[in-house]
């Protein structure tokens, strides 16, 4: 069994004292683990940060094995945020997340997402909104998509401002009003046709948004939380709003 | 089934030689001979060592290194410079500034990075101390000689934002082009941190 694919790096463990258990999320074959001999050493240590894009082929006598996996990096994105702690912290909040997807699954368009979140890593002014409709697109690959397309009241496409946070149907600023402090704000930038600046406090109304249904329709049922870097991703910019 | 070539000691002996860094079976059952075979000055003397060792290293309550006295050598010692602390993640980085002879500080030993992967976060980290520290009169700057991974640098950053409230410069170690590097032979991300941390000459 073998297969060569291009991946992004979501966790390496060491294994003995040369080689690392690498897990990638790969474009056509999913989140895929493997050994990497000589993972640890000075050559693949920098190739293998998180988020480094990487062309990956992976060879194992059955299917159901580990294997092993053999890396050469394409593109690192590690090295350039090194110095951003708020582009650090969402690097690694993208990374735990990723991991809830299960093993083998491929999900190509998160992929695609997931490597234009990190082309953008290093431009603060871009990648919070990015990551936000990262989160979206997990729960959506998860089997949680929110629909935000019309008002699960009035059925209304106009002035969407409220996300009821148990349908994650989109509900209209008149449907919502007497539900306001229930219901979850929808940042104008998620909303369909509502073209607006991105404010801190959208990006902050996003988090809370995507991490209400990450917590209560992925994480609770697995007994889990959300990472701790998007706990501090979240505060930071939520001081910022 | 492989017969034992000797006896349950001997073998316990290899085995737990074997759980050494650097060390497999076959090493292990080399390194075991060479003991047994120097018993008296060798395996006799290794033996008290490691007893001795067992009795007496603790952990520094200060800076959490490791040492048989407590607080530890370091921490003593009055001719190095109580306004700078190198804080590092592992015992083995403060040995490797130490034997480099580059800094003449004292040091605070965190005990790994933050780690969402292995459930690590920040409060199972040293850095409650490194806080307290930090707040003395004495202590002018903190020195975060981590290393240069995401998990590292994460555990910098938040380091950082938990001392802002403290009266101390916070830096941090350059990163870039290593000495005798070719760049023709660096990393892409060493090469981009080198690029952002260039300095007028």
């Amino acid at each position: 069994m073998q297969w060569s694919d291009e991946g992004v790096v979501l966790s390496v463990r060491p294994s003995g004292e040369t080689a690392a258990v690498v897990e990638l999320f790969t474009r056509s074959h999913g989140r895929h683990l493997g050994l990497v001999h000589g993972g640890r050493s000075r050559k693949l240590r920098p190739v293998l940060q998180l988020g480094n894009h990487v062309d990956a082929a992976w060879k194992a006598r059955l299917s159901e094995q580990l294997g092993f996996i053999t890396v050469e990096l394409r593109r690192g994105y590690a090295g350039s945020i090194m110095s951003d702690g708020d582009a650090l912290s969402g690097l690694t909040s993208l990374t735990t997340l990723t991991r809830l997807l299960p093993e083998r699954d491929p999900h190509p368009s998160l992929y695609e997402i997931t490597l234009f979140v990190l082309s953008f890593l290093d431009d603060a002014s871009v990648w919070p909104a990015l990551m936000v409709r990262w989160e979206m697109a997990l729960l959506e690959e998860l089997g949680f998509g929110l629909d935000l397309t019309s008002c699960a009241s009035t059925g209304s496409t106009e002035n969407l401002i409220y996300v009821s946070p148990k349908s994650g149907r989109a509900v209209s600023a008149e449907a919502g009003e007497p539900y306001r402090d229930r219901l979850l704000r929808l940042p104008p930038f998620l909303a369909k046709g509502r073209q607006a600046p991105v404010t801190a406090e959208d990006i902050r109304d996003g988090f809370v948004l995507t991490g209400h249904f990450l917590e209560s329709r992925v994480l609770a049922p697995r007994n889990e939380t959300l990472p701790e870097a998007r706990g501090r991703l979240a505060a930071t910019l939520g001081r910022a709003a | 089934m492989s017969k034992k070539i000797a006896g349950p000691e001997i073998e316990r002996l290899v085995q737990l030689l074997a759980r050494l860094p650097g060390l497999g079976p076959r090493s292990a059952r080399k390194a075991a001979l060479a003991l047994i075979k120097r018993r008296q000055d060798l395996l006799l003397p290794l033996a008290d060592a490691i007893k001795t060792a067992v009795e007496k290293i603790v952990e520094c309550p200060q800076c959490g290194n490791v040492d048989t006295v407590s607080p530890c050598t370091i921490c003593r010692d009055e001719r190095r410079d109580p306004s700078l602390i190198v804080v590092v993640e592992e015992v083995g980085d403060l040995w490797a500034l130490e034997r480099a002879q580059v800094v003449n500080a004292r040091y605070h030993v965190l005990g790994g990075h933050l780690s969402p992967l292995d459930g690590i976060g920040p409060d199972k980290l040293n850095i409650g101390s490194l806080v307290g520290r930090a707040h003395s009169d004495d202590v002018k700057e903190v020195l975060l000689a981590l290393n240069a991974t995401v998990e590292g640098q994460s555990t910098a950053h938040y380091i950082t934002g938990e001392l802002a409230r403290a009266n101390v410069i916070v830096s941090r170690l350059a990163q870039g082009v290593p000495i005798g590097g070719e760049l023709d032979y660096l990393d892409e991300g060493t090469l981009a941190a080198a690029i952002k941390s260039r300095r007028q000459v």
